[in-house]
C-alpha cells in the first residue's frame, strides 16, 4: 500500500516548466529536443570509424 | 514429376508471384553483404537505431502483457520492465525524428523512392497514436487526466464515438494488438522498400559514380 501511495505521489509530480510569454515547455521535453539537434549536428560532422569502405 | 523450370508458361498465381518477388527483391538485395561507400557516415545509422528500439519496445511489451498491471505497478522488476518499455519508446522517437530530419534534408524520395518516404511518414504517424494509447493505459491518475483532456479533441474531429479514449478496454486492445501490428507491418514494408531500391545516395554524389549507375539500372528493372 505504501508502494502504491509512493507511486501515486510520483505520478502527480508536475515537473519543471519554462515559460516565455505564451510559450511554455516542460524542461524534460526541452532537453530531449536540444539533444536531438545536438546528435543530428554531430552525426553530420563526426568522422565515421573505419572510413569509406564498401563496394 | 514435372520440373517447374521445364514448363513453357507457368501461369499459376504462385509461379507469377515467385517470379515477381525474385525480380523486385532478389536475395542479394534482400540480404546484402556490402553497402555503398557513402553509407559510411553516422547520419545513415538512425533508422537502424529506431528499429533496434522497436525490438526493445515489443520485447518489453510482451513481458508486461504476460504479467499484467498489478505486477508492473508494484514489483521492482515490474517497475524496471515498465521503465524499459517507456525509455525504448523515448529512444524510438528520438532516433526516428533524427532519421527523418536526415532523410528530409537529403531529399530521400529521389530515385523512385517516394513509397519509401511515404511509408516512413505513415509509420511515424501511427507510432504517435500507438504511444498516445500507451499513455492512456498506464492505469494511474496521469492516464486518467490525459484521457479526459484528449476526449474533447477526439470528439472535435468526429471519431470519439468509435475511438473512445475514456474506454480503457478499447484503448488497451488498440495499444497491445492493433497499433503494434500496424507499426510492425508498415516498418517491415519500409525496410523492404529500402532493400528493393537501395540506400539513397547523398545529394552531392557524382552521377557518374559506378555505384549509382549500377543502382539506377537495377531500379529501372523494378519500376
Amino acid at each position: 500500500m505504501i508502494g502504491m501511495l509512493t507511486l501515486a505521489s510520483t505520478a502527480d509530480a508536475p515537473g519543471i516548466f519554462l515559460s516565455w510569454g505564451i510559450f511554455s515547455i516542460q524542461l524534460g521535453n526541452l532537453i530531449v529536443i536540444i539533444a536531438m539537434f545536438a546528435i543530428f549536428a554531430l552525426a553530420l560532422v563526426l568522422p565515421f570509424p573505419g572510413g569509406r569502405r564498401g563496394k | 514429376m514435372t520440373d517447374p523450370d521445364q514448363n513453357e508458361v507457368d501461369d499459376t498465381w504462385t509461379g507469377r508471384s515467385r517470379r515477381w518477388l525474385l525480380k523486385v527483391l532478389p536475395p542479394d538485395k534482400l540480404l546484402p553483404n556490402t553497402q555503398p561507400s557513402y553509407v559510411a557516415t553516422w547520419i545513415y545509422l538512425f533508422g537502424m537505431g529506431a528499429i533496434a528500439s522497436l525490438v526493445f519496445i515489443v520485447a518489453s511489451g510482451v513481458i508486461l502483457s504476460l504479467n499484467g498491471p498489478m505486477w508492473y505497478h508494484v514489483s521492482s522488476l515490474g517497475h524496471f520492465v515498465n521503465s524499459v518499455h517507456l525509455w525504448s519508446v523515448e529512444f524510438f522517437f528520438f532516433f526516428m525524428v533524427i532519421h527523418m530530419w536526415g532523410k528530409f534534408w537529403m531529399a530521400a524520395w529521389r530515385g523512385h523512392r517516394i513509397l519509401t518516404w511515404i511509408t516512413g511518414v505513415i509509420s511515424f504517424a501511427v507510432s504517435i497514436v500507438a504511444a498516445f494509447t500507451g499513455y492512456l493505459v498506464q492505469t494511474n491518475f496521469d492516464s486518467e487526466w490525459i484521457a479526459f483532456q484528449a476526449k474533447d479533441a477526439i470528439n472535435a474531429v468526429g471519431v470519439g464515438a468509435w475511438f473512445n479514449v475514456t474506454n480503457f478496454g478499447q484503448m488497451f486492445m488498440w495499444h497491445i494488438l492493433l497499433l503494434p501490428a500496424a507499426v510492425l507491418v508498415i516498418v517491415a514494408l519500409h525496410v523492404v522498400l529500402v532493400r528493393a531500391h537501395g540506400v539513397v545516395p547523398p545529394l552531392d554524389a557524382d552521377d557518374s559514380d559506378a555505384q549509382l549507375v549500377h543502382q539506377e539500372a537495377s531500379d529501372g528493372a523494378i519500376r
